[in-house]
């Protein structure tokens, strides 16, 4: 049997739900964070800078960094370290601040 | 910005409210109820444990969490006895409560950030607070480590132990200290192939105090158990080496590392390189304890270099009504941070201290002081620095901007370089670039403590409300 974090703790995860990435659908597990469901998916970046426009995701994990900055369902700038993946969640890719609706 | 907003709520006052939900936070908040306190927990998370015991949502149904800890069935002893109190109404435990500013008294404010995402408000008040708010790890900068897939070693090991999710197959560890060998153990353990772990200092600094490593027998247990492990998972420690540089251009192909001298500047003609998709790194941990400082609390600089809270023998701090315990008073680990909650909490409830307690806070301090000397960052380690390098990951400050504050401006300070060149302004309250930015104001010797009203990022509506509740 391969070596995952699941199967090394046994886990038993119900069924998977679904969310969707920037329009793609991508599986997550119930009691996953949004960047942890993202990373099972091999997606590492989900925000581009303000300044640079350079990829950036999930650094520190534990919500200090906010590199993880994605917006959620219209929402810019949520931590998607902290946040718990739920069903239909609408992930997009975060240019810069994220409220470029606001044209400041 | 207020509407849909939960109202907030003004708690009655408790006899203590702990704020961090860690080892050091539940040992003092069950021990403290244990005596009869009516306590308040909070903590940011969504369950108890803190970071150290950090594990999956009930929901993904993990049969063996210990797995992936040491001494898991402390924390579940701790758990069940937290659950005691909560059905008996001694604790109210709440999560998602995210405390960004204390105000002291009589009776202590506490203002939080509630919810998942933090949109929600409360206002806590008690007579006494045990700061319990643990730490976050220390990053020194290198060229390419803002690619996606270069992460913080507790955040590989946070993501794991949370989300079961691994940041890539192959998976570089480097750093410098412990907890590089329990990350780097953990990911082995979870399936990822871990082809190095470059640790920049030398742990025979460890052996330089024989008796104080004697006399924690524990420590060396579990040093030789992460040993052993590393071994069994053919896992190589390159000691007294870094790396100096991540490859890639949307996320890291590899990574060039590097041998160091005593002062961690690379030697030239020992570099190689490691392909890999990930990479974990950290340079220990800085005490988090913004909320303390931001009222004048007294602090001590740490081996290290890190800012820690002076506490007296019974882990007050030197504002009244004000106690803390664990990583806040300097990085120990969690043997230390429940032994020092539990003395927290006997001398908030008026109990005599235990002499047993006192003596293991005693040999595992000198345990931490001497960790903290091994794996101070050497004094050239800005050698594997290039201009371009950002310092600053959150407003994208390169190394020539801020040593242009320090060489041309005039500035010799972390804040005044944060003035300069906005260095410490972004989203994380310069937790990423604090440490690294005032090692290149000439090191952590001369570092105050960091001054900062809020401690997390806070809606300006919740700012707008008044004060008094």
């Amino acid at each position: 049997m391969r070596r995952t974090p699941a199967a090394l703790v046994e886990a038993d995860p119900g069924p998977a739900h679904t969310i969707e990435f920037d329009g793609r659908p991508v599986p997550a597990l119930a009691g996953q964070s949004i960047a942890a469901a993202l990373w099972a998916h091999g997606i590492l970046a989900w925000r581009t800078t303000r300044v640079g426009g350079r990829p950036r995701g999930a650094f520190c994990g534990i919500g200090a960094c906010f590199d993880c900055l994605a917006t959620v369902n219209g929402r810019p700038n949520q931590r998607t370290c902290l946040l718990p993946a739920e069903p239909g969640d609408l992930v997009t890719t975060q240019e810069g601040h994220g409220h470029a609706d606001l044209a400041v | 910005m207020s509407s849909g907003r939960p109202r907030r709520l003004l708690h009655p006052p408790y006899d203590l409210a702990v704020i961090g939900a860690g080892p050091a936070g539940l040992a003092g908040v069950v021990a403290a109820a244990d005596r009869g306190l009516r306590c308040v927990l909070l903590d940011a998370g969504a369950r108890a444990g803190g970071q150290y015991y950090r594990h999956p949502a009930p929901e993904l149904g993990a049969a063996r969490p210990d797995r992936l800890h040491h001494h898991w069935s402390v924390f579940t002893g701790l758990a069940e006895r937290l659950a005691e109190h909560v059905a008996a109404g001694r604790i109210v435990h709440l999560v998602h409560h995210h405390v960004w500013t204390a105000e002291a008294g009589a009776e202590w404010r506490l203002h939080a950030a509630t919810g998942a995402d933090s949109s929600g408000s409360a206002v806590i008040g008690a007579r006494a607070v045990l700061l319990a708010t643990g730490a976050y790890e220390r990053q020194l900068p290198f060229p390419g480590w803002t690619l996606p897939g270069v992460v913080t070693a507790g955040g590989a090991q946070a993501m794991l132990k949370a989300g079961l999710v691994l940041p890539g197959r192959r998976v570089v560890v480097a750093g410098s200290g412990p907890l590089l060998l329990a990350a780097a153990v953990s990911l082995a353990a979870a399936g990822a192939e871990v082809p190095a772990v470059l640790e920049a200092g030398d742990y025979l600094g460890y052996a330089r105090r024989p008796g104080v490593l004697g006399a924690v027998p524990g420590k060396l247990v579990e040093g030789a158990v992460h040993g052993a492990a590393l071994a069994r998972h053919g896992v190589r420690l390159h000691r007294s080496s870094a790396v100096v540089e991540a490859h890639g251009t949307d996320r890291v192909t590899g990574v060039t590392v590097a041998r160091l001298d005593a002062r961690w500047r690379p030697v030239p003609g020992t570099e190689r390189r490691i392909a890999c998709d990930a990479l974990a790194v950290g340079h220990g941990l800085v005490p988090q304890i913004e909320l303390a400082t931001e009222l004048g609390a007294a602090t001590r600089t740490v081996p290290d270099g890190t800012v820690a809270l002076r506490v007296d023998r019974r882990q007050r701090t030197s504002l009244p009504g004000l106690w803390a315990a664990g990583e806040t008073c300097g990085v120990g680990g969690a043997e230390l941070a429940i032994a020092e909650g539990e003395l927290a909490a006997r001398a908030i409830a008026g109990a005599a201290p235990s002499r047993s307690l006192l003596s293991r806070r005693r040999r595992l301090r000198e345990f931490a002081e001497l960790m903290a000397a091994a794996h101070r960052p050497g004094l050239d380690w800005s050698a594997w620095l290039r201009p371009e390098t950002e310092v600053c990951r959150c407003e994208e400050v390169p190394v020539a901007a801020v040593r242009e504050a320090l060489d041309e401006l005039g500035a010799s300070d972390a804040r005044t370089v944060k003035l300069l060149t906005r260095a410490g302004m972004g989203w994380c309250q310069g937790r990423m670039c604090g440490p690294a930015v005032a090692e290149l104001c000439g090191g952590g010797q001369q570092r105050g403590a960091d001054s900062r009203p809020l401690s997390c990022p806070v809606l300006l509506g919740e700012l707008a409300e008044p004060l008094d509740g």
